[in-house]
């Protein structure tokens, strides 16, 4: 009970001092600006095709060729974005001194990690429904699969869970954002990079990219999903234990 | 458990090899106010970072109003008000925001909340700064803000490391009357390396150095330590200095110029009285008469320089 109101004070903190930098503003807005333009880039090439779609049977429609593409850019862009969002999420307590705060409040390891992560990722949320809107914007003259917009929004959002988990360790690690930022995105590049052609089955499977594809198609595997969740869990331990080992040894 | 607010005992903490706390214990009473002294790097902020949980002790207990702090941190912290060394403040926040955010992550809410942050704040004299953003403060009123927070929830045990450095003398007045204040009804550790402070402040003394207690005694111990054991005196004409030499009391006699002589005794036996008889008898024309006082530095001098360990 105090352990969830002492989290969700932490992220309501976490979330007002990301919008009172210009930084998440600035990232917002450039994310929805170059999805916005492909996405319009994409709904023309459709526009074109459509004559020649509709005359052959089972072509694909709307979702697959406009919304599918568009999430799979997306993917990209917060590949090189959340790193940019998560880089001051532990590095700034340090640089402040505020992490000493924390400490000597009663507060343990684990809500003061959550806290952070549901922040960063209540901003997350924030940027997946203005991408989301974009895709919804076609029903008001078309049609879309919804189960296979569902389930790719469901793994952006798994997406975008496993990217914060990890940004948010590597910020634990060191005192300057710079350094967190640039760690943790090629934790990211290297994690996506992992199915690259040649590299073995068990690499290939551990790739972020790979489960994500999937779900783009609209195929739901509770394996895809796991996946994502044991990343995040994973990565979020590693930032309790670091904070732990923290007091041991310094 | 009795009054003791804080308790440490058999404290020994290390840095891989180093050893920077070995076997520290002590305790703090309600409405005591106790000093930490010693020069940077004896260990007072691994002592205080200790008390705070933000270190864990390699060996030794620590309790914090009665409950261990290592087997329940969390309720141990809850009774806990600390003034880091640098304070952790939100620059980006104003100073109600930063109040709240600390109040409310000790359980605080509503009414109550707001009262609580109100006292807090008149206490530290920012009233007028609430909607202030943090960042835009002076060094001093952030100083404040640090303070504000660290008593917002009303503890029974506060910590403040060297909580006047880099205020102007005014303000450090204000600090200092503060803190009196403050350790009446708590438990108040004061860490800080200037010793007029602590004199000014504390009720009791501990010095640290090279991570060992070296002297633990109250204000009044420790100014019989200061005791004068030598005079200062100024005459117009000019004694011959076996004379003075055989003014029963004298140990030793020093000349410092034409006039000034030093004149050394055994505690507590001023020869004083004898002298100023004697001066008035020969006529040397006693101007001036000074009980001379060893100041705190040159306690914490003396222990510090003099308690080497044996080996190194």
């Amino acid at each position: 009970m105090t352990a969830l109101s002492n989290i969700t004070v932490i992220a309501a903190r976490e979330l007002k001092s990301l919008f009172l930098s210009p930084l998440a503003w600035t990232v917002l807005a450039v994310v929805q600006l170059i999805l916005a333009w492909l996405f319009l880039v994409q709904l023309d090439q459709f526009a074109e095709l459509q004559p020649q779609l509709a005359a052959l049977p089972g072509a694909p429609g709307l979702t697959d060729l406009v919304v599918a593409p568009l999430f799979a850019s997306a993917a990209t862009v917060l590949l090189l974005v959340t790193p940019l969002l998560t880089m001051r999420v532990m590095s700034e307590e340090r640089r402040q001194h505020t992490l000493i705060l924390l400490f000597s409040m009663p507060l343990s390891m684990t809500e003061i990690v959550l806290g952070k992560y549901l922040g960063l990722l209540a901003l997350l949320g924030i940027m997946l429904l203005l991408i989301v809107l974009m895709p919804l914007s076609l029903l008001l003259g078309g049609t879309l699969d919804s189960g296979q917009l569902a389930a790719a929004v469901l793994g952006l959002a798994l997406l975008m869970a496993g990217f914060a988990a990890v940004g948010l360790y590597v910020s634990t690690l060191t005192r300057h954002p710079g350094i967190a930022a640039v760690g943790s995105f090629g934790i990211l590049l290297l994690l996506s990079l992992l199915d690259w052609p040649g590299a073995g089955g068990l690499f290939g499977y551990l790739s972020l990219v790979r489960h994500y594809e999937a779900l783009l198609k609209g195929v739901f595997d509770s394996s895809d999903v796991i996946y994502y969740v044991l990343l995040t869990a994973v990565f979020l331990t590693l930032a309790v234990r670091r904070l732990d080992g923290e007091r041991l040894q310094r | 458990m009795d009054d003791s607010l804080i308790r440490v005992e058999h404290v020994w903490r290390y840095y891989a090899a180093a050893c920077a706390l070995s076997d520290v214990s002590f305790e703090v009473r309600r409405g005591e106010v106790l000093g930490f002294l010693g020069p940077n790097g004896a260990g007072k902020s691994t002592t205080m970072n200790i008390l705070t949980g933000n270190l864990a002790p390699s060996r030794g207990r620590v309790w914090i109003n009665g409950v261990d702090l290592l087997d329940e941190p969390k309720r141990a912290k809850r009774a806990l008000g600390y003034l880091p060394e640098h304070p952790p403040l939100y620059l980006e926040l104003t100073v109600d925001e930063y109040l709240d955010y600390c109040a409310r992550l000790r359980g605080l809410r509503g009414g109550a909340l707001r009262k609580a942050r109100d006292l807090a704040k008149q206490r530290c004299g920012l009233t007028a700064a609430g909607k202030r953003l943090i960042g835009n403060l002076s060094k001093g009123y952030q100083q404040r803000v640090g303070l504000a927070q660290a008593l917002v929830h009303e503890p029974p045990v506060l910590m403040l490391d060297e909580p006047t450095v880099g205020l102007d003398p005014l303000q450090m007045r204000e600090m200092r009357a503060l803190i009196r204040e403050l350790g009446r009804e708590r438990a108040l550790i004061l860490s800080s390396h200037i010793l007029p402070e602590v004199q000014a402040t504390c009720d009791r003394v501990l010095i640290i150095h090279q991570g060992r207690i070296v002297l633990s005694d109250s204000i009044e111990g420790l100014s019989r330590r200061m005791h004068a054991s030598s005079l200062r005196v100024v005459f117009r004409g000019a004694p011959q200095a076996e004379a003075l030499s055989a003014i029963p009391g004298v140990q030793r006699v020093e000349r410092e110029d034409n006039m000034s002589w030093r004149i050394y005794f055994e505690p507590p036996h001023s020869p004083a009285e004898a002298i100023t008889a004697q001066a008035a008898e020969q006529g040397w024309g006693l101007i001036e008469l000074t009980p001379e006082r060893l100041t705190l530095e040159d306690v914490f001098m003396h222990i510090t320089c003099t308690e080497q360990p044996a080996a190194s």
